[in-house]
């Protein structure tokens, strides 16, 4: 114990000595915490729109006016042509493009029927997914004013209607903000845990100090938690910073226990620390480590849900995400902040999380040996 | 001349000589292309979601079913009571509960009325957007048929045609992300911790009093990685066009031009860190923060430039990835020529010639 203490002063003593590190403990996440919301932002809005209008009657003009006020696109011109629309597309002045056939107004209302074309720059699947959408869902509207215009409905429907009403339950106010910051203040933790863990014991190598260690009475035990435990404090004031500042700019206070949040927290920073232990125990030089550290900090990231759900994955990528402390994480804390849910609620994947992190750090603890 | 080329050498020995390293170098870009082909979608399908069916009567079954049975849903819990509704979101296995009011069939076929109710979890508010469209659309389905097929009157229809990916593959976007991601971390960060860590090791001072010009030695250390990053390159492209069916449809040569352009770029960016850094970590962080993060998530590839806030757009415009992506993508997918991308290669040129006069300007051939 009192060996583990001593380790234990000379690991914060370095920390404290090297500002470089206590700047990315402190200040980073800080920034970043405040930037990054902002920029990943999978609200598509703004989609530039190019009318071809091929019929300039009174139904076309008003359908151009209702989609352009619709606040969703952005009418960047009217093309004479189809042609000339892809153009815009081409030189990316254009998203979408809408166009009106002639005869438009004439053949609806005399056959009942008419076309209209949307076509949608897809290379971003999100955005032409979405701004089609839209684009479809304003045209129903559309067609729905009209049909008013020429049908008196009877009060009383003659056929069946399903009427389906929607609640959006806590997030009513569809606040995409509340829905990420959460889970990027879990992707920062990652970044910072992993990548100090990943450099520290690589670094005592490649300097050569580690021999003093391993020609001391230290075991290995003592030696790995000595190197874990300050990065653990560590990890969780960067998690203290980040609550205070999504309290303080994004007014996001967790619905369920902050007390729940540290537990959990405790238990992600001893698996994720424990993995880069893990890496730094393999590698031979800073080098090395970083690359590994950055690889798996990519899997654990891209796998963790935060840019695409979980749910539409492939079985075989389910099952990577089951070993992923980040996945684990990002899910709990939106559960804990958004829901409020309790420890019943998250009990599986507490226990989850705490089962890697013993498999990770007795995994290093095995790996690391005393011997050159 | 000899001399240049023997500097080079030994930097290829350093290289090849780590195997951890290189092996790491050649299987990244390839995991994470597979990674981004296959695993990750933006498309959402099989959400979990719970029924109350407060009917039990044969239409809210049909409907039911027909969640189920479509790719967007899976219904894996029935609950029984209101007050039920809470903790099933709480555990978080599900994203929607549909509720059905008691006699649903009943009221649908005597007052010609009935009602559903779709409850989202809108913590994910595009996710919950999406599978209340679905779930709505699905019934609205169902709707129709209990009509018959009787013709609407005044119809528009809408025909949506997807130009340039038609089966809205994410691929389209992401291989061009992870080329600009790869290529910034292999040529930049690569290229600024090679040097610093001469410095960090002392052999620095051995180098510099060597008979070798500075200007020299700096190219000898930026070829090695200009050559791994061009390797990445064409690795990507066999990958992506083989494995995942990512088509090249603009010049091939060009495309590994401008790819090379890039790769210039970012070997600048690397001198420029190695010239304000003294150790590798240091060196390693600021490549993190300043060259691999606003790749990601100002290079456009992830989140629409269009959607941020004004200022970031503008500071968007220094990532020299945005710059990259928006050639591979218009090269590589929508194969348009030089003649529609020249503007975007002039930027890239332009920060290229910028950051190297500024670090070799920058680079110390004296010690502290």
């Amino acid at each position: 114990m009192k060996k583990l203490l001593v380790l234990l002063e000379k690991e914060f003593r370095q920390v404290f000595r090297n500002p470089a590190i206590l700047r990315m403990v402190l200040i980073m996440p800080v920034i970043q915490l405040i930037v990054f919301p902002f920029a990943a932002n999978y609200e598509v809005k703004n989609v530039l729109l190019s009318v071809v209008d091929h019929d300039h009657s009174s139904y076309s003009q008003k359908f151009i006016n209702k989609i352009s006020g619709s606040g969703y696109f952005k009418l960047t011109d009217l093309s004479p042509s189809y042609n000339k629309a892809m153009e815009s597309i081409e030189s990316g002045e254009a998203d979408l493009i809408i166009e009106i056939p002639a005869g438009f107004e004439k053949t609806l209302v005399k056959e009942n029927k008419s076309n209209m074309l949307i076509a949608v720059n897809a290379v971003n699947g999100t955005k032409a997914n979405l701004g089609g959408a839209y684009a479809a869902n304003i045209i129903r509207d559309f067609n729905k004013e009209i049909q008013m215009e020429w049908i008196q409905f009877p009060k009383l429907n003659s056929q069946p209607t399903i009427e389906v009403t929607s609640s959006n339950w806590y997030n009513p106010t569809m606040n995409y903000k509340l829905f990420m910051v959460p889970a990027i203040l879990v992707t920062l933790l990652t970044m910072i845990g992993s990548l100090m863990a990943a450099l520290n014991i690589v670094h005592e190598k490649e300097v050569g100090t580690i021999e003093q260690i391993n020609v001391s009475p230290i075991t290995k035990w003592q030696f790995i938690l000595g190197k874990l435990i300050p990065f653990w404090i560590m990890g969780l004031v960067t998690l203290t910073l980040g609550l205070i500042v999504s309290w303080v700019f994004y007014s996001i206070i967790p619905v369920g226990s902050i007390a729940l949040i540290y537990l959990f927290g405790m238990a992600f920073l001893f698996t994720l620390l424990g993995v880069g232990l893990l890496v730094s125990t393999y590698a031979e030089t800073q080098t090395q480590a970083t690359f590994v550290s950055f690889f798996v900090m990519m899997l654990f990231m891209l796998l963790g849900g935060l840019y695409t759900p979980i749910e539409s994955m492939p079985e075989w990528a389910k099952w990577i995400t089951k070993i992923n402390p980040v996945a684990y994480f990002i899910e709990v804390m939106r559960m804990i902040v958004l829901k409020g849910s309790g420890f019943s609620d998250i009990r599986a994947d507490f226990f989850s999380v705490l089962g890697l992190g013993i498999v990770f750090n007795s995994w290093a603890v095995i790996n690391y040996r005393k011997r050159s | 001349m000899k001399q240049f080329i023997i500097f080079v050498k030994k930097e290829f020995y350093h290289i090849f000589r780590d195997r951890k390293s290189l092996l790491i170098i050649f299987l990244m870009p390839i995991v994470q292309i597979i990674l981004f082909g296959f695993a990750l979608t933006n498309e959402i399908k099989n959400s979990n979601i719970a029924v109350l069916d407060n009917a039990g009567d044969e239409s809210s079954r049909a409907i039911i079913r027909r969640l189920d049975a479509s790719r967007y849903f899976n219904v894996v819990q029935i609950i029984h009571a209101q007050p039920e509704i809470e903790p099933a979101f709480k555990t978080g296995n599900i994203r929607m509960v549909v509720v059905f009011q008691p006699g649903f069939r009943h009221s649908l076929l005597h007052t010609n009325h009935a009602q559903i109710q779709l409850i989202a979890d809108a913590s994910d508010p595009n996710t919950a957007t999406a599978i209340t469209n679905y779930a709505s659309s699905i019934i609205g389905d169902y709707q129709q048929e209990l009509y018959g097929l009787t013709a609407i009157p005044f119809m528009i229809q809408p025909e949506i045609r997807m130009l340039y990916n038609p089966q809205l593959k994410g691929t389209y976007n992401f291989v061009p992300g992870v080329m600009a991601m790869i290529l910034i971390l292999i040529a930049a960060m690569m290229t600024s911790v090679a040097i610093v860590r001469e410095k960090e090791l002392n052999t620095m001072e051995v180098l510099l009093v060597s008979p070798l010009k500075p200007l020299l030695f700096i190219i000898s250390k930026a070829i090695p990685y200009i050559f791994l990053s061009l390797v990445n390159v064409v690795t990507i492209l066999i990958v992506s066009y083989t494995i995942l069916d990512v088509p090249i449809n603009g010049n091939l040569f060009l495309l590994i031009a401008e790819s090379l352009l890039f790769i210039i770029t970012a070997v600048a960016l690397g001198l420029m860190i190695s010239t304000f850094t003294k150790t590798q970590q240091e060196a390693q962080m600021i490549s993190l923060m300043v060259l691999l993060l606003p790749t990601l998530l100002l290079g456009g590839f992830m989140f629409p430039i269009e959607s941020m806030p004004l200022p970031l757009q503008i500071v968007s415009n220094i990532v020299p990835s945005k710059w990259y992506f928006l050639i591979v993508k218009d090269v590589m997918i929508k194969g348009l020529g030089f003649s529609q991308v020249w503007k975007e290669s002039l930027v890239l040129l332009g920060m290229s010639v910028f950051l190297l006069a500024i670090s070799f300007k920058k680079f110390k051939i004296r010690l502290s």
